[in-house]
């Protein structure tokens, strides 16, 4: 069973964006860069699931600039066997990346399609469930466990007020939330040997798929800021302010 | 044209994140109708129709409803979906897992996470775990969107609809429900609460979170919540989580124990209303943002706060 794990290159977990100016975007020039920490979860689970025997190949994909190459070399050296970049320098929304997936999924036949569930720049938290629609098969969004035995996939999901477990015919989309496992450390001999691996480029429109985003961005602000608060000395003041001041208990 | 809330509902009960849902639906369009896709939750319609500025309640019932799979409530959207000009989702676990496969087979794109509507086709919404606001449009027929609950007050009640039946779709034999292990507790619901007492990794260990924090939230009759830093290292459960990639909460009461204050549990709890912080970090970024810091070990002054409340 071949995997296909798609991942994103976004503005690292660690960095706190700056507004433009000019209300435009946030400013990403000369900032750090790296894998999704999502995606980074889900190349851990497919390479795991190589490691168990369950899988054959695990195949990275990345969809963007020519810089997402790293990204790939990234999941590469995680244990990816091999990478597709679908390079554009046109924006792409969730609409349009699921859509190239879908080519990819066709081309590829995967038994499996594992996604990180939302990307930590736009947060939208849609590719996955998006893609599932489009190549008509069930999806296990946001799971802290995965089992894969007899042609079904059994999920367990993170849901509001608990877990949820389901069960799904294969070949079937997974996406990842933070539990599901943590991501190994990427060693130099494996980056050394990642960068041998295989990577194909292909366009948007070698995949007959049109990216023309649906969405415009208007503006891009600043959020309201909080007014910075006083520091109490001592729990009787504090309490004295919650009930007089602030009026909350 | 009318605009679609597709409810959200348990054992037969509408939970609150759908009137907040509607409150963003009627700012989207006038005719506001209500989806009750489920089994056995004729509760939940039936009180759907009492919700103000709701005209009408579709109510579809079938056992292919039930455990609420992906697969088929989004088919069950889909086949009322052209008659609307907007299908509106709380952002909850459960929208956020169905909307964005509606808006795919609709060849459609998804507003997530909505904030605030501009205008029927123009709304406000967070990127990068809410550092920065973006004003988005859309250019497609049909706009799919989840609302954030925390962005709109919830619809009050005095309605009257009419509850409308419709067939329920069959099973797509794709998925089944295993189960479920719900976190049972008689706390409020974290993203319904008044109150909610927060712990970081300060707290040390599961059960210093438990007998430090819980006399607390007893007390204040909170909702217990943890930073990501708390729920990785084992000492509350996943579903607590408050932050960027967890649950959203405005409560009027946000008290943080022992949370540093990265930016992704800030995104998750600043537009509370009033926060207190306690970290005995008097660099704390948590600080930056609590309009009440009390600088101290939360060892000693929580049990305090217990005592002086």
């Amino acid at each position: 069973m071949k995997v296909l794990v798609p991942v994103k290159r976004v503005v690292d977990y660690n960095v706190k964006v700056r507004v433009k100016s000019d209300g435009s975007g946030v400013d990403i020039a000369n900032v750090k860069m790296s894998m999704n920490p999502f995606d980074e979860i889900a190349i851990e689970e497919a390479v795991r699931l190589k490691e168990k025997g369950i899988a054959t190949e695990v195949i990275a994909v990345s969809c963007g600039v020519a810089q997402c190459q790293e990204t790939l070399r990234t999941a590469m050296a995680i244990g990816a066997d091999r990478a597709i970049l679908v390079e554009t320098t046109e924006e792409l929304q969730p609409l349009a990346v699921a859509k190239l997936l879908k080519a990819l999924f066709d081309k590829e036949q995967p038994g499996l399609v594992i996604l990180g569930k939302q990307a930590i720049d736009d947060d939208c938290n849609q590719t996955g469930q998006m893609l599932a629609a489009l190549a008509k098969l069930p999806q296990g969004t946001f799971a802290s466990k995965l089992v894969i035995e007899g042609g079904f996939a059994s999920v367990t999901r993170e849901v509001d007020g608990g877990l949820e477990t389901v069960k799904l015919k294969m070949p079937a989309i997974v996406t990842t939330d933070l539990r599901l496992n943590e991501p190994r450390y990427v060693t130099l001999p494996n980056i050394m040997k990642a960068k041998k691996k295989p990577l194909e480029t292909l366009k948007p429109a070698d995949l007959g798929v049109d990216v023309a985003p649906r969405i415009k961005t208007l503006k891009v602000g600043e959020p309201p800021k909080r007014g910075a608060g006083v520091k109490v000395p001592d729990v009787a003041t504090l309490v004295a302010k919650l009930k007089n001041e602030a009026k909350v208990i | 044209m009318a605009v679609l809330v597709i409810a959200e509902h348990e054992h037969g009960t509408l939970k609150g994140a759908t009137l907040n849902t509607v409150t963003a639906a009627a700012a989207c369009g006038s005719d506001v109708h209500v989806l009750v896709a489920g089994h056995n939750a004729s509760g939940a319609a039936q009180a759907a129709a009492k919700i103000a500025g709701v005209a009408k309640v579709l109510h579809a019932d079938g056992a292919s409803l039930t455990e609420q799979l992906a697969e088929n409530v989004a088919a069950q959207v889909l086949a009322l979906a052209k008659n609307y000009s907007h299908l509106l989702f709380p952002a909850t676990a459960h929208g956020k897992n169905v909307a964005p496969r509606v808006a795919a087979l609709l060849d459609v794109a998804q507003i997530s996470d909505a904030t605030k509507v501009i205008s029927a086709d123009t709304f406000e919404r967070p990127i990068y775990a809410g550092n920065a606001i973006a004003t988005v449009q859309s250019s497609d027929p049909i706009k799919v969107i989840t609302v954030r609950t925390t962005g709109f007050d919830a619809a009050g009640s005095g309605g009257s609809a009419a509850v409308e039946s419709i067939p329920a779709v069959d099973d797509s034999g794709q998925s089944s429900f295993v189960g479920r292990e719900v976190t049972k507790s008689d706390r409020p619901e974290l993203t319904a609460a008044k109150i909610i007492v927060s712990g970081g990794r300060a707290m040390g260990s599961s059960d210093k979170f438990n007998e430090v924090l819980t006399p607390l939230a007893d007390k204040l009759g909170a909702a217990l919540g943890a930073s990501r830093a708390a729920v990785d290292a084992g000492y509350a459960p996943n579903d607590w989580q408050v932050g960027q990639t967890g649950k959203i909460v405005a409560p009027q009461l946000y008290v943080a124990c022992g949370i540093s204050g990265a930016i992704q549990h800030l995104a998750g709890m600043k537009d509370s209303k009033v926060i207190v912080a306690i970290n005995k970090d008097p660099e704390a970024p948590i600080f930056s943002v609590a309009d009440y810091g009390l600088e101290a070990d939360l060892f000693t002054a929580v049990p305090e706060l217990v005592k002086a409340l």
